[in-house]
C-alpha cells in the first residue's frame, strides 16, 4: 500500500519503510554516521512517546510556525510520532484551566522525565508583570516547570539570548532561559526562528544517546552551529574574487554576486543556513538576493544593526586569493559574539532567581 | 445567578489572551477581552534607521509573518515619496497572497476546527456513508472509502496509545458537538491533508522571500529578490514555475476541500448563523495594487456602517486621507494614563497599571476607533466590503457559497447571515478563494513583465533632512493592518501600529462602546460554564493574534488577582 503522508501524523506507528528513511535522514542532518540509525530507530520507536511541555512566553510564535513548515524528513510528523506534545498553547484542543490541568497532570506524571522546549523570552522588570499565562508570570512559570524537566530546549534567539525584546532599551527587562535556569540543562537553538531541522537534531540527539549534544560556549549545538554562514556561502567564491552587488537590483545583484556590501552578516554568524537552507525548496535570504542579519547570535538586533551597513573590520579580498584572508575574519567573531554576550549579561536580571531542585536530567 | 467564566489562557492562538464572560440563562450577558503581554517593540524602534524597521516589525508576529514587514515598507515610502517598480509589487503581491493561503487553512483546521469537530466521535463514523457525504461535496480525489477508512483506523490507534498528546483534555463529548459522525470523520481526514497543503503554500512563499516564516527578500523600495532568467541563482523560470506548481496545488486543495468543508460546517450548525455579530461597522483596506503607486487595486477596501451594504465608501489608494484622517485609540479603560482618543501621529504612551477593573481599566490594548467608531476588520470586513462594492469575483463567491449552505440545510440563506460566527469561516473560506485566483493572475503579470525584459526590483531611498510623516496600509489575513511612522534627520521618531487584533480585540472606549469580540459574545450560549466551548467558537472565528495586538503598549504596575470560574 502506498504511504500515505497525512496518516503518518495521528499514528505512533508509522509504516517501517518511511520511518527508517526519516531516521536515517535526520541522522544525516545531525552528521551522525551509518551506525547510529538503528539507535535512533530504537529511541524513536519506544513504545511511550516521551511528553513534551512546550512554554510560550514573549514571542510571536514564528519558532511554532517554523516547525508547522518543516517538511524534510517529514520533520513535523517525526515529532508528533516521537514525542507526546501535552502542552503547547498553540495546537493544543483544551484551553483554560483544563489547559492548565494538561500542564500539572504531565508535570505530575513525568516529573524530571519530560523534555521543556521554552519559546520566547523572559520579562523579568516589575516583577515580570509584561508576560502573564493563567495568572501567573512567564519567570514563575518557568521556575516551576523547567527544574522538574529532563532537559531544556530554548528555541529562537528570544529563549536563547532575549531576542527582540532585550534589544536596546529593553523596556521589560527580557532576558533568556539561561539567564534564570541555573544548574540544569538547557540548550540554546538560536535563529529567528530556528531552521527547525536545527531543533529536530536537538531532540533526536538527546532521545537517542540520552544527553544533549555538544555545543559552543552560547549553548548552541555544534551540528548545526559549527561553522560561519560565510564559510559554506554560495557567494563566498564572488567574494574572494572581489565580485560584489552594490545594490539590490544592480548589474552584480542580478550576476549573483557577494552581498556583503549591502550588508551581509554572514561573516559573524555561525548557522548551517547555506547547507540546510529554508522549507525543502532550496531558498534562503542570500540565495534570493538579501544579506544574512545574524539572527542566531546573541544581541543582533543591535550589533549587527543597521542591516544595510557594512560589517565592520572585514578585509574584502578584492581578486587576490582567499583562504588566508578568510581565516583571519574568521577569528575576529568570536571577539564580536563575547562582546554581545558581555552587553546582554549587563542589561540582564543579574541573578539566577533559582536553582534545579533534582540536579538536572542525564546531560 | 449569573456566573463569571474566566477563559486564561485562550489557547489555539497566537499570544497571550483572557476573556472574562458573565453568563446568566445559559447565555453570556457581558463580556471582557484583556491582552496579556506585552514586548515595546515600537519603543525598541525609537532612533533606528527607517529601513531596518520592517525587520523588526515583521518580529511582532510569526503567525502573520509578512504582514507588518510589507506594512512597515509600505509606510517607509509613502513618507518618503517613494514609488516602488513594478516587479517589487507583483512580488509583495504573491507573498501577500500565499501568506493568506497558508493562514487562512492552518486557522481553520488547525485552530478552529477542534471547535466544531468532536475528534473520538469519529470513531463512530461509518467510512463508506462519510465517502458518500464527502463525494457529495466535492470530488476530491482523497474522498473515498479507502481513505476514511484508513483515517478511522489511525485515530483508533492514537485512542488506543493512551497518549493524545495535543488532544487530550479537548472538549469530546461536550453537548455543543453535534455533526454526524462521518462529517466528523471527513474533518478528521481534511485535518490531517491540511498540514501538507498549508506547507505547500509556504515552500512557494520560501522560493520567493528567502526563508518563511520571516521572509527576508524585501527592502524599502522594493524587493531584494534578484531577477535573471538568465542565471542559476537568481529568480529564473524555473523557480517560477515551482512558485506555479504549488500554487496551483494549494488552490485545488482551497477549491475542493477547504471551501466546500466550511460550507457544510455552515450548513450543519445552522443554528450558529443567528449567533456571534458584534459590531456590525466592517473595515478593510485595499490591496494587491497593480500599478507602482498603488492608485489601481485587485482587491477593494473601504468601510460599512451598521450592517448596511448601501453605506459602503472605498479607500481609493494609498494617499487616501478618508483613511488617513479617521483612524483614533482610546485609551478609556486601557492600562494608561488619562482618557483620551488621539490620531495615532498624536499618540503618547504613559502607562498607568490597575488591576483587572470590571468598570475601569482591564486591557493592555487600546481602543482603535474609525470616526469614533468601533469596526470589525478581517475577511469578513473584506468580504462585505468587496460585495457592497460590486467587487466581481467576491460577489460570485458569496452567492455561490450562501446558494450551497442554503441547499444543504434546506433553508434560504441570505448575506446578512454572514454576520454570525459561522460566517466569519465562511467568509475567511471565500476569501481564501479569490486570492488563490488573483495569485495565479499575478504570477502571470510578474513573468509577462520579466518576459519584456524588466529585471528592476528596487528604487533606494533617500533620507532628506527634517521631519517627514508616512502610513502605510495593508489588507493582513486577520484585517486591516496599519503602521504609522515619523522620520527625522533620517532616524524613527515615532512608529504606531494599528493593528487587525487591537481593532477587534480591543476594550471598551470612553462611550463606553464594546470592541467586536465583547460585543459578539453577548447573546453567545453556553451551555456548562465549566466548559465553555461556545465562548472559544466565537473568538476563534476571529482568528486572535493577541501578540501583534499589545505590542506598543508600555504598562508597569502590579500582577492581577486571578478569577477563576464563580
Amino acid at each position: 500500500m502506498a504511504r500515505d503522508p497525512q496518516l503518518d501524523a495521528l499514528n505512533p506507528k508509522v509504516t517501517r519503510r518511511s520511518f527508517l528513511k526519516a531516521c536515517t535522514a535526520a541522522a544525516a542532518a545531525l552528521g551522525l554516521a551509518d551506525e547510529a540509525v538503528p539507535r535512533l530507530v530504537e529511541a524513536a520507536a519506544s513504545p511511550a512517546r516521551p511528553p513534551v511541555v512546550w512554554l510560550h512566553f514573549q514571542e510571536c510564535t514564528g519558532c511554532s510556525e517554523a516547525l508547522l513548515r518543516a517538511s524534510h524528513p517529514d520533520i513535523a510528523r517525526l515529532i508528533l510520532d516521537l514525542v507526546s506534545l501535552d502542552y503547547h498553547e498553540t495546537v493544543m484542543a483544551a484551553a483554560g484551566h483544563q489547559a492548565e490541568a494538561a500542564l500539572a497532570d504531565t508535570l505530575k506524571r513525568h516529573e524530571g522525565r519530560f523534555i521543556c522546549v521554552v519559546e520566547g523570552g523572559i520579562p523579568t522588570k516589575d516583577g515580570g508583570v509584561y508576560c502573564r499565562i493563567g495568572g501567573r508570570t512567564a519567570m514563575e512559570i518557568l521556575a516551576d516547570v523547567a527544574p522538574r524537566s529532563a532537559a531544556v530546549i530554548a528555541i529562537g534567539n528570544c529563549a536563547a539570548f532575549g531576542g527582540i525584546q532585550a534589544a536596546r532599551p529593553n523596556p521589560t527587562g527580557a532576558v533568556g532561559v539561561r539567564d534564570l535556569v541555573a544548574d540544569h540543562s538547557v540548550v540554546n537553538v538560536p535563529g529567528c526562528p530556528p531552521n527547525p531541522v536545527s531543533f529536530l537534531g536537538t531532540v533526536l540527539h538527546y532521545l537517542t544517546f540520552k544527553r544533549l549534544p555538544p555545543t559552543d560556549h552560547l549553548g548552541r549545538p555544534l551540528f548545526a552551529y559549527g561553522r560561519k554562514i560565510h564559510d559554506h556561502c554560495e557567494r563566498r567564491a564572488h567574494f574572494d574574487e572581489g565580485r560584489f552587488a552594490e545594490a539590490f537590483g544592480d548589474a552584480n545583484h542580478r550576476r549573483g554576486y557577494c552581498l556583503y556590501k549591502t550588508g551581509c552578516k554572514g561573516p559573524e554568524t555561525y548557522n548551517s543556513c547555506p547547507a540546510v537552507r529554508f522549507n525543502d525548496v532550496g531558498a534562503w535570504p542570500v540565495g534570493v538576493g538579501h544579506g544574512c542579519i545574524g539572527c542566531s547570535e546573541p544581541g543582533f538586533w543591535d550589533t549587527m544593526t543597521p542591516f544595510y551597513e557594512r560589517l565592520p573590520g572585514v578585509a574584502v579580498p578584492q581578486g587576490r586569493g582567499t583562504v588566508a584572508a578568510a581565516d583571519r575574519i574568521g577569528k575576529g567573531v568570536f571577539t564580536v559574539a563575547a562582546a554581545a554576550a558581555g552587553i546582554h549579561a549587563a542589561i540582564g536580571v543579574g541573578r539566577k532567581i533559582w536553582r534545579s531542585r533534582s540536579g538536572g536530567g542525564e546531560g | 445567578m449569573a456566573k463569571r467564566i474566566v477563559v486564561d489562557p485562550v489557547t489555539r492562538i497566537e499570544g497571550h489572551l483572557r476573556i472574562d464572560a458573565e453568563v446568566a440563562g445559559g447565555r453570556v450577558r457581558k463580556a471582557w477581552s484583556s491582552g496579556q503581554m506585552w514586548r515595546g517593540i515600537e519603543v525598541i524602534l525609537q532612533g533606528r534607521d527607517p529601513r531596518d524597521a520592517w525587520l523588526f516589525t515583521q518580529r511582532i508576529c510569526g503567525v502573520c509573518t509578512t504582514v507588518h514587514a510589507i506594512t512597515s515598507v509600505r509606510a517607509v515610502e509613502n513618507a518618503l515619496g517613494l514609488e516602488v517598480p513594478i516587479n517589487a509589487q507583483y512580488i509583495r503581491n504573491l507573498v501577500l497572497a500565499l501568506h493568506a493561503l497558508h493562514d487562512h487553512i492552518v486557522h481553520f483546521y488547525t485552530l478552529s476546527a477542534l471547535d466544531w469537530v468532536d475528534v473520538v466521535a469519529a470513531l463512530k463514523a461509518d467510512p463508506a456513508r462519510t465517502a458518500a457525504l464527502a463525494q457529495g461535496l466535492s470530488d476530491w480525489p482523497n474522498n473515498g472509502k479507502s481513505r476514511f477508512k484508513a483515517v478511522k483506523e489511525k485515530v483508533q490507534a492514537l485512542v488506543e496509545s493512551g497518549q493524545l498528546g495535543p488532544f487530550a483534555h479537548g472538549y469530546w463529548g461536550h453537548p455543543a458537538m453535534t455533526l454526524p459522525p462521518e462529517a466528523n470523520l471527513m474533518a478528521v481526514s481534511h485535518y490531517l491533508e491540511a498540514l501538507d497543503y498549508q506547507r505547500k503554500a509556504t515552500q512557494a512563499l520560501g522560493i520567493l522571500g528567502g526563508k518563511n516564516p520571516h521572509v527576508q527578500n524585501l527592502a524599502v523600495g522594493g524587493v531584494a529578490t534578484a531577477i535573471n532568467p538568465d542565471n542559476e541563482a537568481t529568480l529564473n523560470m524555473d523557480r517560477l514555475y515551482q512558485v506555479r506548481q504549488l500554487l496551483e496545488e494549494v488552490r485545488a486543495f482551497v477549491h475542493q476541500v477547504y471551501l466546500p468543508d466550511v460550507i457544510a460546517v455552515g450548513a450543519l450548525y445552522k443554528d450558529w448563523l443567528a449567533h456571534g455579530a458584534g459590531v456590525m461597522n466592517y473595515l478593510a483596506v485595499p490591496d494587491m495594487p497593480l500599478d507602482t503607486a498603488g492608485t489601481r487595486f485587485d482587491l477593494p477596501g473601504g468601510t460599512l456602517f451598521d450592517g448596511d451594504l448601501s453605506t459602503a465608501r472605498a479607500f481609493k489608494g494609498f494617499q487616501d486621507p478618508y483613511f488617513r484622517d479617521n483612524v483614533a485609540e482610546s485609551i478609556a479603560h486601557s492600562w494608561y494614563e488619562g482618557d483620551w482618543t488621539r490620531h495615532p501621529f498624536e499618540e503618547e504612551t504613559v502607562p498607568h497599571y490597575t488591576d483587572f477593573q470590571d468598570e475601569g481599566k482591564y486591557s493592555w490594548v487600546k481602543a482603535p476607533r474609525f470616526q469614533g467608531r468601533p469596526m470589525q476588520v478581517g475577511p469578513l470586513a473584506q468580504v462585505l466590503v468587496g460585495y457592497a462594492l460590486n467587487h466581481e469575483p467576491t460577489r460570485r463567491y458569496v452567492d455561490d457559497a450562501l446558494a450551497r449552505v442554503g441547499t444543504l440545510a434546506k433553508t434560504r440563506v441570505v448575506p446578512a447571515a454572514l454576520h454570525s460566527t459561522p460566517g466569519r469561516h465562511l467568509a475567511r473560506a471565500i476569501r481564501t478563494a479569490v486570492i488563490s485566483d488573483l495569485a495565479v493572475k499575478h504570477w502571470e503579470l510578474l513573468v509577462a513583465n520579466i518576459g519584456r525584459g524588466d529585471y528592476a526590483i528596487c528604487n533606494p531611498p533617500a533620507f532628506p533632512l527634517g521631519e517627514q510623516r508616512g502610513f502605510g496600509f495593508h489588507e493582513a489575513p486577520r484585517g486591516a493592518l496599519s503602521h504609522w511612522i515619523v522620520i527625522r534627520d533620517g532616524q524613527i521618531r515615532n512608529y504606531q501600529c494599528v493593528v487587525p487584533s487591537t481593532w477587534n480585540a480591543g476594550p471598551r472606549d470612553g462611550k463606553g462602546q464594546p470592541g467586536p469580540y465583547e460585543a459578539a459574545l453577548v447573546g453567545n450560549p453556553v451551555a456548562d460554564p465549566e466548559r465553555p466551548l461556545e465562548v472559544l467558537r466565537t473568538i476563534h472565528s476571529f482568528d486572535p493574534c493577541i501578540a501583534c495586538a499589545v505590542h506598543m503598549l508600555d504598562p508597569s504596575g502590579r500582577e492581577t488577582v486571578r478569577v477563576r470560574v464563580l
